[in-house]
């Protein structure tokens, strides 16, 4: 295994496809990272069941794209070997932990988009994705429970977690109008009845998340947030860290196996 | 994981009184009878906090013992083993939940353990006290610290008390899942290129006086053997399952390719046991004692979690109230 970054072949099928492994792999990454930190013994456990749900998911979607994709890549070298301009995630899941409030926002703003996206990708007619996506919404259900109830719980809490969930939310909305966003290469792929258009899914999100914020006593910011980029490789800093630590020992070790 | 036999000095038993002594004297017979104590039952003082200072001392070392693997959680080589060593950890966090719950029974919260070993006072694992410095160590947990516990652990499945009886059975059948797993690393870096085999026979020589520690001191000078012995928490001697642990360890090692680190270290046919070197327990008193190389870090960072999620285990409890209150209200206008 050569240790410099591969090079693929991204049909529109492969590319839609690996926008849903990075996004799932990067965040469950970022939760993997509380292991051991949380604020309690059961948070340790909860999220790392998450990050665990999304590893898994990741890893499906990695072994899928690198098979359509047919030149021989794995799993472990669509993950280790691309570098943050091949990244196709969501610029919102790649944003640094912060406090337990920014993790539960990035998670609540997430899943409440994962859960009707997978829910949606059940009736695809790719076969593989629909398989995958049947397991991806029971977790993605559950995912989106835990995040909303911590989110009420914060908001409507005391003054200082209210104040805290109430940043988080300011602070990270300005990524949620990536969620949406579909690009003439996924509406290929859409075109095809192989995924759902993302933006098919805003009117499920608005009404989960002004239900869920309304119970949370916060206010929803206006409109949608404008940063984007991460569809196309092009990530907030914070990418390249995650990656350089994540890919380490691959890429020191060339051609070592794990 | 890890029990260990820690060297804390119980205070001086007052005398009993006569109704105590009949009572002791038939927790004895029960225990004698092996029959399990349930938390109900009537227990000696000393019985109690015994058990109350091993299982909390137990549990702490699995909180603690998140840390040193959770180090590689970020840098497992392969998705496999990332989702592989994050599941490992977590366990470990389950197992201290159902050991600080068996400690709960016992008449202890989990606040009051917890904060005695934030303070510093609570004793854990001297292993945890060692960093994990490359890849090659989380297969070295596994295999050794993995493997050093259940030797410790199974007998306290057959403890006389119920609660941590019953949460060992489940923690054993974890611990060698978890064991197999930390070999089949050793296997595959042993089986893999020379840098690779280099990270284990380094992970070994590491690792493998400190999991000698990991049993105790020597049976001459453990402090709580002869009660816990008759109360039947403890089966065997320290000395004992060191043996144990190095009989069943050297043939594994010599299996990988790797040598422990005992130039003593020789088959003793007359016995059928691998006789080794000396074990330097002055650097064990140290590492007890507060001096490992990762005790502050280890320490510092269980305070910083506490202390961060501080507001957030507040919050909690401020919306259980209110929707408590809530709830109340509605009630009582609909009545």
């Amino acid at each position: 295994m050569p240790t410099t970054s591969i090079t693929l072949s991204e049909t529109p099928l492969v590319g839609t496809v690996l926008r849903r492994a990075d996004d799932a792999l990067v965040l469950g990454h970022r939760l993997s990272e509380w292991c051991g930190h949380a604020p309690m013994l059961e948070e340790d456990i909860a999220l790392a069941n998450v990050a665990l749900d999304l590893i898994g998911q990741a890893r499906t979607l990695y072994a899928y794209a690198g098979e359509i994709e047919g030149s021989g890549h794995d799993e472990d070298a669509l993950a280790f070997l691309r570098d943050s301009r091949q990244y196709r995630n969501l610029l919102l899941v790649e944003q640094p932990n912060g406090d337990f409030a920014e993790t539960i926002v990035r998670q609540f703003l997430y899943a409440a988009f994962a859960d009707p996206y997978w829910r949606a990708m059940t009736a695809s007619t790719d076969p593989r994705l629909a398989e995958i996506a049947a397991k991806a919404e029971k977790e993605s259900a559950y995912h989106l429970r835990h995040a909303a109830e911590w989110l009420i719980r914060l908001g409507d809490g005391t003054q200082e977690s209210h104040h805290r969930a109430a940043g988080a939310l300011e602070a990270l909305w300005i990524y949620t109008g990536e969620l949406f966003e579909v690009d003439a290469m996924e509406r290929a792929v859409v075109e095809t009845g192989a995924a759902v258009d993302p933006a098919s899914l805003r009117a499920t999100w608005d009404a989960t998340v002004d239900a869920v914020l309304g119970e949370a006593t916060l206010t929803r910011p206006a409109g949608l947030g404008v940063q984007t980029g991460g569809r196309s490789g092009r990530h907030t800093e914070h990418l390249g860290h995650l990656l350089a630590e994540m890919q380490s020992l691959p890429r020191t070790y060339p051609g070592a196996t794990w | 994981m890890y029990t260990q036999a820690l060297n804390a000095r119980d205070a001086v038993a007052q005398p009993l009184s006569a109704e105590e002594t009949a009572k002791s004297a038939a927790f004895q017979a029960r225990v004698d009878d092996e029959q399990r104590i349930e938390p109900n039952d009537w227990m000696p003082e000393a019985y109690r906090r015994t058990l109350v200072r091993q299982i909390s001392q137990h549990a702490h070392s699995e909180i603690v013992g998140m840390l040193p693997e959770g180090n590689w959680i970020t840098r497992a080589p392969s998705l496999k083993r990332k989702a592989a060593l994050l599941a490992k950890v977590q366990d470990e966090g389950g197992h201290g939940l159902y050991l600080y719950a068996a400690a709960e029974t016992l008449g202890v919260s989990r606040e009051e353990v917890v904060d005695q070993l934030l303070s510093g006072k609570a004793k854990y694992s001297s292993i945890f006290n060692y960093p994990t410095l490359t890849w090659a160590d989380i297969g070295a947990i596994g295999w050794l610290v993995d493997g050093a516990a259940i030797m410790n652990q199974i007998p306290l499945c057959r403890c006389s008390y119920g609660p941590y009886a019953r949460a060992m059975i489940r923690i054993c059948k974890e611990e060698s899942f978890h064991q197999r797993q930390g070999y089949e690393i050793m296997l595959t870096l042993s089986a893999g290129t020379a840098e690779q085999k280099a990270l284990a026979q380094d992970a070994l020589n590491r690792w493998w006086w400190p999991c000698l520690m990991m049993f105790g001191p020597p049976d001459g000078e453990s402090q709580h053997s002869d009660a816990s012995t008759r109360w039947k928490i403890k089966r065997f001697s320290n000395d004992q399952l060191r043996q144990k642990f190095v009989d069943a360890t050297v043939p594994q090692a010599h299996f990988l390719g790797l040598t422990p680190p005992d130039p003593e270290l020789a088959f003793d046919e007359a016995s059928g046991h691998w006789r080794f070197g000396e074990i330097d327990w002055e650097e064990f008193r140290q590492v007890l004692a507060g001096n490992g190389p990762c005790n502050r870090d280890r320490l510092r960072v269980r305070r910083k979690a506490h202390a961060d999620g501080a507001w957030v285990r507040e919050a909690a409890l401020a919306f259980a109230e209110k929707r408590r209150a809530r709830k109340a209200d509605a009630e009582k206008q609909a009545a």
